[in-house]
């Protein structure tokens, strides 16, 4: 917890996050359950071996067994013995648009996960707690959908080439100058999808002789995008800037490795808001850092876009900085404007290489008009330009919901990890069995939720996340914690061992100390 | 009723041993096999502490009292 005169004043408002640690004694039961699966995963895998049981999984052919094993790995190992006994708890079939409510295809399974079969019901109206749905444009009704079924009718719905080519649209200029005007930059480009946007412009910018330095818990897009271009990765720990500091001084003062040259470019790649952990980057020192050190900074807005800040416009306004202190300022249309794409933001001699250099630019179809249409007019709502306050309510609603939300789990004595402010919430399970435990009780109690297991999370910390919404109202997320509550009484989740006091009637004043008691 | 929110809770704690040792997400079959040989480990630790635990509480009473008792006899020779 940082308070605000901490690093000299960089810092408007007071920055809490928090990653309480594992308690011991669940850390130590966690690989006991692990240790079990493990035992029972062999049983099986010999079992399968000799014929004793059907084998269901991927296996190589009879004359490919002499050849170098394909699937002996911990990957496959964890895959056939563990995830498939929980499996249903992902890649459920959903029915309608997926707002505060969604409509889900009831399946069961006969054989224990590995096939399933619909039974043909529908579960109605489950409240989702999972959809980045942030600033609730995931609707089937309205002007945003109005307006996207006319452009519907005029353009189509595909476009058949890439930008370079015939598919640069009147609609696509009219959207990047609107994302131009929004985050306050020069010029911005937009691609038809969020991962490609990362993965195919990094390479773009830099390449072999520039060093990318990254944080622990960057997204697969941000890695995939800075190992195609070839440049050097350093990797920091996550959010912690002695240790970026450390790298750039080392960076600066010892250059490439071999010839000792200088860098030709130093690009550190951050997250606005990181979607495992509910943490918000310090981006007034990484500013800081990179002012001092003159290097460049690839900031990838996808999730807090839309979610933070008193206008919706991102980490950048959260902290009251300027736009033109973020090189590249990166983000997507598919979480908090109801869309799909991604979007690139910045100098206009950047923009202009990118439209040229880009792979995406050159190779990947351009966006669809009816999506461009949704997002122009998700935009115009968010800054208030169609002439009501929607925007403005829907940003104050979310940020409303973020911190109740947050509180009452906290005072439930869950161990929530992240920031007080960002609307992504992550709640820790840790134990594997609890993992599909709790996936199945909540969607008994009609609430879906998105739980995450080993390879996204490292193995002793798998959580439940839940995504906010501004679509929420207070009477579905009263019921939304009441069934947590109930289930996490019934599981036993709540490992937390610091007490937070509830909310305080009189405002907090000079005699007023802690608001955690041990 | 004492009788139903003791079975409850009894009830509650064997759904927390199943979701600590992971034996909630398995088959039947493996349940079986997992609790026989629980049941079976814990029987025999039982056994062999009912077998042993009193003669070596004895012995090594006896063997307490033996140096007691010696060195009261060491005392009493050198003080004559």
């Amino acid at each position: 917890i940082n308070h605000i005169v901490h690093n000299g004043g960089l810092y408007k408002r007071p920055f809490n996050e928090a990653f309480e640690e594992t308690p011991m004694l669940v850390a130590v039961l966690t690989y006991v359950g692990y240790g079990v699966l493990t035992l029972f995963g062999y049983l099986r895998d010999f079992m399968r071996q000799w014929k004793i049981e059907k084998c269901q999984n991927a296996t190589e052919r009879e004359e490919q067994k002499d050849f170098v094993p394909l699937y002996q790995d911990f990957e496959n190992f964890y895959n056939r013995n563990l995830y498939m006994r929980i499996r249903d708890s992902w890649n459920r079939p959903i029915c309608s648009v997926p707002g505060a409510k969604v409509d889900m295809m009831e399946r069961v399974s006969h054989d224990y996960n590995w096939t399933f079969t619909y039974t043909g019901r529908v579960v109605k109206d489950i409240i989702n707690m999972g959809s980045y749905n942030y600033l609730g444009f995931a609707q089937k009704a309205g002007t945003c959908q109005e307006a996207a079924a006319e452009v519907l009718s005029h353009y189509g719905a595909g476009v058949c080439s890439t930008r370079q080519e015939m598919g640069n649209l009147d609609k696509h200029e009219e959207l990047e100058k609107l994302v131009a005007r929004f985050l306050g930059v020069e010029s911005a480009m937009a691609y038809g999808m969020g991962f490609a946007t990362n993965s195919m412009n990094i390479p773009a910018l830099v390449g072999k002789g520039c060093l990318i330095l990254s944080d622990e818990l960057n997204h697969a897009s941000l890695v995939l995008g800075a190992r195609l271009s070839g440049a050097t990765i350093r990797i920091f720990k996550h959010n912690n800037m002695q240790s970026l500091e450390k790298l750039l001084k080392d960076a600066i003062v010892h250059g490439q490795p071999r010839t000792r040259r200088p860098w030709k470019k130093i690009l550190i790649l951050v997250e606005g808001i990181y979607s495992m952990e509910g943490s918000i980057v310090r981006l007034p020192e990484v500013i800081a850092l990179k002012k001092k050190y003159k290097s460049y900074l690839y900031l990838d807005e996808a999730h807090s876009i839309g979610a933070l800040g008193p206008s919706g416009r991102g980490v950048v306004e959260y902290f009251g900085l300027s736009p033109e202190d973020v090189d590249v300022m990166m983000g997507t249309f598919t979480k908090s404007f109801g869309a799909a794409g991604g979007y690139i933001g910045g100098k206009k001699e950047l923009i202009d290489y990118l439209r040229t250099y880009s792979h995406s630019a050159v190779y990947a179809t351009s966006l669809s008009p009816p999506v461009v249409e949704q997002i122009i007019t998700s935009m115009k709502c968010i800054m208030g330009e169609d002439g009501t306050t929607v925007g403005k309510a829907r940003v104050q609603q979310l940020a409303e919901n973020t911190r109740y939300f947050r509180r009452r789990l906290k005072e439930m004595g869950f161990i929530i990890y992240g920031n007080e402010d960002s609307p992504v919430v992550p709640l820790m399970l840790y134990m594997p069995a609890k993992i599909g435990a709790f996936g199945r009780e909540m969607l008994k109690r009609n609430i879906g939720v998105v739980v995450v297991g080993f390879p996204a999370t490292p193995i002793i910390e798998s959580r439940a996340r839940f995504c906010l919404s501004a679509a929420h109202t207070k009477e579905m997320l009263d019921t939304a914690l009441k069934e947590i509550n109930e289930v996490g009484d019934l599981l036993q989740l709540k490992y937390s061992r610091h007490r937070l006091v509830p909310l305080l009637d009189r405002p907090f004043d000079e005699t007023t100390y802690e608001e955690t008691e041990d | 009723m004492d009788v139903k929110s003791m079975k409850n809770y009894l009830y509650w704690l064997y759904c927390q041993f199943e979701l600590i040792t992971c034996s909630y997400l398995m088959e039947p079959w493996e349940k079986l096999l997992f609790y026989t040989f629980n049941i079976t480990m814990l029987l025999m630790v039982l056994y062999t502490a009912y077998i042993f635990v009193p003669v070596h509480i004895s012995t090594a009473f006896q063997f307490f009292l033996h140096l007691i008792g010696n060195q009261h006899e060491n005392t009493v020779s050198i003080v004559k």
